[in-house]
């Protein structure tokens, strides 16, 4: 297909400038969240519960020793102790709950987030699929949606909890000593932003570099291993090994500077924590000193600035750990931020009843620039048969992609009986198109399975007699288990003819009103050909069909033959009128089928045409 | 943890940085530890005796230590990270360059998708194992050992409390772990599975909108999705009853150190500040513990993918080179195969049974068949993509596996079925065989293919790129690029499987004609009359065995099949026309 779309300058518009907002992303995170509110909002009265009671625990330890045993009064001791235990009972229960109500909360968060990916690459148009490397698409779908995955289900809540944590600290320090308080939250509060302000800004290009270099890495992964073959055929192992080696490289750099200053804030903070506690300690020994304060008091403060630290410090490393999430993220986005194929809202009938095509003044370019079709019209009466022939890249491949509205038109109308096919939507356009694509590509799963993916309601009865018109039957009985055979990946464990029998059974299955064959049939061994010729043409019986066409038994039996060269319809008739006519076609069918070499010879001396307007309509 | 301790060689080369982190880490939680015995001291002796002096000069110290205590915490994580990262990248790699030892076989058996993710995902998940292993895992246990020391030796009988504590805790860790590590694993094979959905989809994307099977293809993947989402789950919640179980049990240490500790107070055995800072050292072996829970929970998922990455390194090629290489293999281009037979698999039905026949050097042979005849299987045997099982195939009288690999590869140039091209330039794509390859030297490869014309066409001619998968090549072009690419490797034996289906009957004559006119040996597979007719030997191949052969002339007399073949086709007129 788009025959003509290679080239530097085939790339449709210019990759859209980054988002690079963190504050947007992490309110789209957010909306994802939000959606389990009743799950947040038990998680939230949960945690401030158990952070109370966690809480409560050094502030009545605290008290006990100034209380009970600085004055030595056992039966204090015994009631502060009993306070105690219920307190820690209470918290570790609250705490539990919330962690099962959290994990709850994370993963339908995740789920939600790789349906909506999921359904997002299904609206997707094809050209975004034509444009991009699998490998990194993947890399989105895989590793960018596992690294928000690992930080919601570990982390958000820790960051609550967290949160909270030194909230109820700061408060009940305040409470307790205003001046030890302060001394206290500054030097761990205050210190804490300024080394995490230093960092994490290094940590997100980091992070940032390295999601991507890891897509490219993917990209190259995945057509080196999807093409050994041909490596190993060509002894090229060397070279891809160069060319992996330098991505590898790439993401072993950004990987270790992006983690390394992600790594390295731990260390920071825990001297954050040292520094504050003997900052606390410091300052509340003078206080002891002068009298204004007393020794429980410091030693719960100790505490409370270890308990402190350990939210501050995991508020730090979850940060930096989000970084990496969240250049995740922004990938992910991104690609759910594409712009989805246009499609009707619904379709007030249902539109195809008949098979009536109109072609009307139809123009389309795949980059904008450079026209594939121009100003093409035809008429597709019901049950006709159209033949398009014409050289490699005239575009004949792009009539049928604008058909199924694979790509959309630049100007002009394409009507199915009657009604702009924009108007109707695609899934119910696409229903009553029957479309046997170029490369027959098969799902991992039984061949039965296949086969009914062209009507997912069809009884097994109706797929063996699908796969008896396609001349399908006999091959698929003499597979190990029949219908019930596994196919691999990409149907490996079969010939490509039999993939294509495959592919037309599914087709036969599906239908359609409207049939278009691209090519279908250049792969299927002579023999069963004829028997494939007559399945189509039964096939073909009744329905409008458009067939790229290569054989010139289908030509010759075409209702109309569309020439087409250069993206426009150059003649059109049928094969007898179009031989009459002498032109462009019967050049071609000349070389083509009657062919001798002196005729294109001859045709060449004369400068009629170029070599490559000769080649022929048996091939796209 | 045994296939992840296997991987541990390479961290071999990373020896330095692998010894010096965890040195200084032990370097940062020395520091750690001695703070809370720095507090005592401020309590006891500065404010106990109203000596501001000790309060502050111990502050200063405190400051100082913990200062130290950084800058060997910053080069431990800078040393794990390098190590971490060299061993990630270095795995990656050795599994790249294993891919491109392994043979055809071995690449049919693990799918192309599962190596993808295993070279990514999987490695992802190993590296950052490492590092955390040379981080959290030194740590956390030499916390929590040096506060039972330290605790141990402020107070000696309240240290008792300790081994009441540790047991329940390690008995409740043990429990839990016991459970999730198997759940987890469980997790993994659903992100797998996931996966797969994923690639798939992306894989057929032109079909599933052909069909319109959207909503079909996301009720596929929801049932994975909610599958990966319960499984999970029931995982993570297994995982979080670890945290407050402990959290309880230590709580209740600090209670009890409290209790019998205050009591010692109270009876002047113990100073407050030595209680303090023994509940210090037992919040801290707390956290210690925390960390080690959380690690491990990491190191499960480690676990899984440091097995799926040892399946990959374990594999060995089906085909090995030979140990003693056939010297002096001077190739002229004769190929025989002598009563070979040949299966994928060794349980399977053989898909060539006891095939014979000679190509003289320089002749041009052509095999005829149905689809799955063993055509493609047939010509496979030649360069080595799979081993005979019995019989041999010789070319000039040596035996193929007794020709070293790369010195075969040479010999032999193959265009196969399905024509996979790189993204790159069109030029880089043709020379793929031979990068050093002149320009004028590609042109002619090219033109012989009969793809010159249409690559001056294309915008940037032989500069111009070639997307991925080559969507932007009709199939067509992408075959006669791929033929070019096999004329341009100077091979003595070319093989052309199928090459020209997608290509017109025209321009395949003229092919055929370009191909005539070179001196290698050409073996031909067709399933066109029209591409075999001018060749000097046609075998027609039937359910793996060779049922005639012969020039076209004489089939065309001799052989009923062959004859069955030539009128299907030219009654449906698909192409003898040109020939």
């Amino acid at each position: 297909m788009a025959q003509h779309r290679g080239g530097p300058h085939a790339r449709f518009g210019a990759e859209k400038v980054r988002a690079r907002d963190t504050r947007a992303t992490v309110g789209r995170l957010w909306g994802y969240l939000r959606h389990q509110k009743l799950g947040l909002i038990a998680a939230g009265i949960l945690v401030v519960m158990s952070t109370a009671m966690q809480l409560a625990g050094p502030f009545l330890m605290g008290k006990a020793i100034d209380k009970a045993i600085i004055p030595g009064d056992m039966g204090m001791l015994a009631k502060f102790i009993f306070a105690m235990i219920g307190v820690y009972v209470g918290a570790s229960i609250l705490t539990w709950i919330q962690a099962v109500v959290m994990a709850g909360v994370a993963q339908r968060t995740v789920h939600s987030l790789r349906t909506d990916l999921f359904a997002k690459m299904q609206k997707l148009p094809l050209k975004f699929f034509d444009q991009r490397p699998h490998g990194d698409t993947m890399s989105r779908l895989t590793n960018d949606v596992e690294t928000i995955s690992q930080i919601l289900t570990e982390s958000t809540t820790q960051i609550i909890s967290s949160v909270l944590t030194a909230v109820g600290v700061v408060i009940l320090m305040l409470i307790l000593q205003p001046v030890l308080a302060l001394v206290s939250i500054v030097s761990l509060i205050g210190m804490s932003f300024g080394v995490n302000r230093f960092i994490s800004n290094r940590t997100r290009e980091g992070f940032r570099a390295q999601q991507k270099n890891l897509g490219t890495l993917n990209g190259i992964i995945e057509e080196t291993i999807t093409g050994q073959r041909v490596v190993k055929a060509y002894h090229q192992e060397a070279q891809k090994l160069d060319a992996f080696a330098d991505a590898n490289t790439e993401l072993r750099t950004a990987s270790t500077r992006a983690q390394t200053f992600a790594g390295i804030v731990g260390p920071i903070m825990n001297f954050v924590n040292n520094f504050a506690i003997a900052m606390t300690a410091g300052a509340g020994g003078a206080l002891v000193v002068m009298g204004s304060t007393s020794v429980g008091t410091v030693g719960a403060f100790l505490t409370y600035t270890r308990q402190m630290s350990q939210p501050v410090n995991q508020i730090a490393q979850l940060y930096n750990q989000l970084q990496s999430a969240l250049a995740g993220a922004e990938r992910v986005f991104e690609m759910l931020d594409e712009e989805p194929e246009i499609d009707a809202e619904a379709s007030d009938r249902v539109a195809i009843s008949r098979g009536d095509v109109i072609f009307d003044d139809v123009s389309f370019s795949y980059d904008g620039t450079k026209p594939i079709l121009s100003h093409v019209s035809l008429h597709a009466k019901p049950g006709q048969l159209v033949a398009l022939v014409g050289p490699t890249g005239a575009g004949k491949t792009t009539v049928v992609n604008l058909l199924t509205r694979f790509y959309e038109i630049d100007s002009g109308a394409i009507l199915i009986d009657g009604v702009d096919i924009r108007s109707i939507r695609k899934s119910e356009l696409r229903r009553e198109l029957g479309i046997v694509l170029q490369d027959s590509f098969l799902f991992a799963g039984p061949v039965m399975e296949n086969i009914r993916y062209g009507r997912l309601d069809a009884t097994d009865e109706e797929v063996h007699a699908a796969a008896r018109v396609a001349n399908a039957d006999a091959f698929i009985r003499h597979l190990p288990e029949g219908y019930d055979t596994e196919l691999t990946e990409r149907g490996g464990n079969i010939s490509q003819g039999q993939r294509q029998l495959l592919s037309i059974a599914r087709a036969v299955l599906a239908d359609p009103e409207i049939l278009i064959l691209d090519e279908a049939t250049s792969n299927v061994d002579t023999r069963t050909e004829k028997h494939i010729q007559q399945a189509m043409r039964r096939l073909m019986e009744g329905r409008t069909s458009f067939v790229i066409a290569h054989r010139l038994s289908t030509i010759r039996e075409a209702d109309q033959i569309l020439v087409i060269n250069h993206g426009e319809i150059v003649e059109r008739g049928t094969h007898a009128e179009l031989l009459e006519q002498g032109g462009f076609y019967a050049r071609l069918h000349n070389s083509q089928f009657k062919g001798g070499d002196e005729e294109i010879a001859k045709m060449e001396e004369q400068g009629q045409i170029k070599e490559q307007q000769l080649v022929a309509a048996r091939e796209e | 943890m045994k296939a992840t301790r296997r991987l541990a060689s390479f961290l071999g080369p990373y020896r330095f940085w692998v010894i010096l982190a965890p040195l200084m880490m032990v370097v940062e939680v020395a520091m750690d530890l001695l703070q809370p015995r720095l507090i005592q001291r401020i309590i006891d002796d500065g404010i106990g005796n109203q000596d501001q002096g000790i309060v502050l000069r111990t502050g200063a110290l405190m400051i100082v230590l913990a200062l130290i205590g950084m800058v060997a915490g910053v080069f431990c994580g800078v040393f794990a990270i390098k190590a971490a990262q060299g061993f990630g990248a270095d795995l990656r790699w050795s599994l790249f360059s294993k891919i491109q030892t392994l043979s055809f076989g071995n690449l049919d058996r693990l799918e192309t998708g599962s190596l993808i993710t295993r070279l990514t995902t999987d490695v992802t998940q190993l590296t950052d194992a490492v590092a955390m292993m040379l981080r959290i895992m030194v740590r956390a246990p030499l916390l929590l050992v040096g506060s039972l020391i330290m605790g141990a030796i402020t107070s000696p009988k309240l240290a008792l409390i300790f081994f009441v504590l540790l047991p329940v805790i390690l008995t409740a860790i043990g429990f839990v772990f016991g459970k999730a590590f198997p759940l987890f694993k469980a997790v993994q094979a659903r992100l797998d599975r996931i996966n797969a959905v994923m690639q798939e989809n992306l894989a057929g994307v032109r079909v599933v909108k052909a069909f319109a099977r959207h909503e079909h293809e996301v009720r596929r993947f929801g049932k994975a999705n909610d599958d990966l989402r319960d499984t999970t789950l029931t995982a993570v919640k297994t995982i979080v009853t670890v945290m407050p179980v402990m959290m309880f049990t230590v709580n209740l240490g600090i209670v009890g150190a409290l209790y019998f500790g205050g009591r010692m107070v109270i009876d002047h055995n113990l100073e407050v500040g030595q209680l303090l800072a023994f509940i210090n050292y037992l919040t801290q072996s707390l956290f210690a513990l925390m960390m080690v829970s959380m690690v491990t929970v990491r190191f499960t998922r480690a676990e899984a993918s440091a097995e799926r990455v040892n399946e990959v390194l374990d594999s060995t090629p089906d085909i090995v080179q030979p140990v003693s290489p056939a010297r002096d293999f001077a190739p002229r281009g004769r190929v025989e195969f002598q009563n070979v037979t040949f299966r994928y698999d060794k349980d399977a039905e053989p898909v060539l049974k006891d095939v014979s026949f000679v190509a003289e050097a320089g002749s041009v042979l052509a095999i005829l068949g149905t689809t799955g005849s063993g055509k493609s299987s047939l010509i496979g045997l030649i360069p080595r993509f799979y081993d005979v099982d019995e019989g041999r195939i010789l070319i000039d009288d040596v035996d193929v596996r007794e020709i070293d690999e790369a010195k075969l590869r040479q010999t032999v140039a193959i265009a196969l079925q399905e024509s996979i091209l790189f993204s790159g330039t069109i030029r880089d794509n043709i020379r793929f065989g031979r990068p050093d390859a002149t320009d004028d030297e590609v042109i002619r490869a090219a033109r012989m293919a009969q793809a010159d014309s249409f690559i001056r066409d294309l915008d940037g001619g032989y500069d111009a790129t070639v997307g991925q998968r080559g969507v932007n090549l009709s199939g067509g072009q992408k075959q006669r690029l791929a033929i070019a690419r096999a004329l341009l490797n100077r091979a003595e034996i070319l093989i052309l499987d199928d090459s020209t289906s997608a290509v017109d009957v025209a321009t395949e004559g003229k092919i055929q004609e370009a191909l005539a006119t070179i001196q290698q040996t050409c073996i031909i597979v067709a399933q066109r009359i029209s591409a075999v007719v001018n060749a000097d030997r046609i075998l027609v191949l039937d359910d793996g065995r060779v049922i005639a052969e012969g020039t076209h002339e004489e089939l065309l007399e001799h052989s009923p099949v062959y004859q069955e073949i030539y009128e299907s086709q030219v009654e449906s007129g698909v192409a003898y026309g040109a020939a």
